[in-house]
Formats: structure tokens, C-alpha cells, sequence
């Protein structure tokens, strides 16, 4: 796999307000790959769960995403890598888990993120900080 | 912000449209906004236009479906319509249940429900 890095974005995420950035990032990078539309809001959608995820959870609230063009043949793909230092996840089976949620929210956001993308991955224990990748991929 | 919430009122209905990107602050404070004026003006019904949202992730469906219940205490039937099919489908693999917010495909079939609504009342 090929990663074309001269198309890379990175995103501090400090507050709720920076969700709009990540977001509005994701969507064009979305459209460089040729993400159908339904593919697309999937993909948004699933990086705003996961942003939101940091600025609830993250010490401080406070990581960052990296949003980057990917290239496989002639497919096209963008792949996102939300990073924080916060306190990281300790049962990461029950957070994976539909409805479970120790911040008071629906308990979506991992299960639900992971459900809406072509490829997830995590990687988190406690004191370690999260590390969320996920990836959507164009026809 | 509030200022800027499009309500329109038609008749003892109250029409919401939502659109754009927003911030979740903003949600909520439209959610505070609508729901005084619900009260005020004391609607029968509420129309909460969706069809400007290319995005409704689990913040925001959760206020939407917050927002109907509070409609509901205080009175009003609330109908959610204009979701895009991208994000119905969206909503459904994430998890999101909306089933106890009423749905319809546009505001005119949104308003002819309401309308209905109000027929069966007054034939009852």
C-alpha cells in the first residue's frame, strides 16, 4: 500500500468547537477519494464519534487526528488516526461493547464507529493513552 | 445564537429547520430555544426539518430524539422529517435508535400528518 503523504492533515482536537474542523477535514479528504456519499457520511460520521470521544475522555481533552490520503492500486482510501494521552481504556471488551458508557453518553461511539467504516483499529490500556485508526476505502 | 434558530409557526404548529454543521453547544442551545417556544406559543405540533444536516452523528440524534420528548411533555406532537437516506442508513449501523420519534419523508407529508392528527381530535 501506498501512502501519499504530501496529503496529510493534522488536526488538534482541544475542544468541542474543533469537531467542525475534524469534520469538515474528513469531508474532503472524503471527496478526494471518491467516497460515494453514503460511504462518506459513514466515515464523517465515525471520526465524530471518535473526536468527541477525546474531548470527553482524553486528559484535558486534548489528542489529535491525522487524516491521510491512502492509494492501493487504483483504489483510493483516506485513513484517519485519532491519538490521545489520556488515561486509556482498561476493558476495552466492554467499551467495544453496544451501550456500555462510563461518561454518560449512548455508549456508541466505539462500537458504532467501528460498524460504520471498511477497517478499525485500536490500541489502548491503561495510562497509555488511545489510539483509534480507521480506514474507508473509495470503488 | 438563538436568535438565529428558523422556527416558523403555521397555525398551533411550529416548523424547525436544522442545517448546516453545528457544533454541539449550538444543538443544545436550539433544543432550549425550541423548547420555550413550544411552550409559548403552545403548539400542537412541531416539524423538525433535518434535510439540511448531511450529518447526525450520536450527539446530535440524541438531542433530536430529547427534544421530541420534551415536545411531548409539554403538548406538542413533534414529527422528524427531510433525513437523507445517507444518513438514515448511517444512523442505523451506528446504533441510534430513533423509534419513538415520529418520522416522515418531507415537511408537506410531516404537516399533512399533523393536520390529520388534528382532524381525528376534533372528529373524536
Amino acid at each position: 500500500m501506498t501512502v501519499s503523504t504530501d496529503n496529510a492533515h493534522l488536526v488538534t482536537i482541544g475542544a468541542e468547537s474543533d469537531l467542525l474542523r475534524v469534520r469538515t477535514t474528513l469531508r474532503a479528504e472524503s471527496q478526494v477519494a471518491g467516497l460515494g456519499l453514503t460511504s462518506a457520511t459513514k466515515f464523517i460520521t465515525a471520526g465524530s464519534e471518535l473526536a468527541r470521544n477525546i474531548v470527553r475522555y482524553a486528559l484535558h481533552g486534548q489528542g489529535e487526528v491525522l487524516i491521510e490520503a491512502l492509494e492501493e492500486g487504483s483504489r483510493k482510501g483516506v485513513r484517519a488516526t485519532f491519538t490521545d494521552a489520556g488515561p486509556g481504556i482498561a476493558d476495552l471488551d466492554a467499551a467495544m461493547t453496544d451501550n456500555f458508557t462510563t461518561g454518560g453518553g449512548l455508549g456508541l461511539g466505539l462500537p458504532g464507529s467501528r460498524r460504520l467504516v471498511d477497517e478499525f483499529s485500536i490500541d489502548t490500556g491503561p495510562g497509555r493513552g488511545t489510539t483509534v485508526v480507521i480506514t474507508q476505502w473509495g470503488r | 445564537m438563538p436568535d438565529d434558530v428558523p422556527m416558523m409557526r403555521i397555525g398551533s404548529n411550529l416548523l424547525v429547520t436544522l442545517q448546516g454543521d453545528l457544533e454541539d453547544a449550538t444543538v443544545e442551545q436550539i433544543e432550549r430555544v425550541v423548547t420555550r417556544e413550544v411552550a409559548r406559543i403552545q403548539a400542537r405540533g412541531m416539524l423538525i426539518d433535518i434535510s439540511g444536516l448531511s450529518l447526525v452523528d450520536s450527539f446530535v440524534a440524541r438531542v433530536i430524539a430529547r427534544l421530541v420528548g420534551m415536545a411531548r411533555l409539554l403538548g406538542a406532537r413533534a414529527t422528524l422529517v427531510g433525513m437523507q437516506p445517507a444518513v438514515a442508513l448511517t444512523l442505523v449501523e451506528l446504533g441510534v435508535s430513533m423509534k419513538h420519534v415520529h418520522t416522515a419523508l418531507n415537511a408537506e407529508q410531516g404537516l399533512a400528518r399533523l393536520q390529520g392528527l388534528r382532524d381525528d381530535r376534533l372528529d373524536g
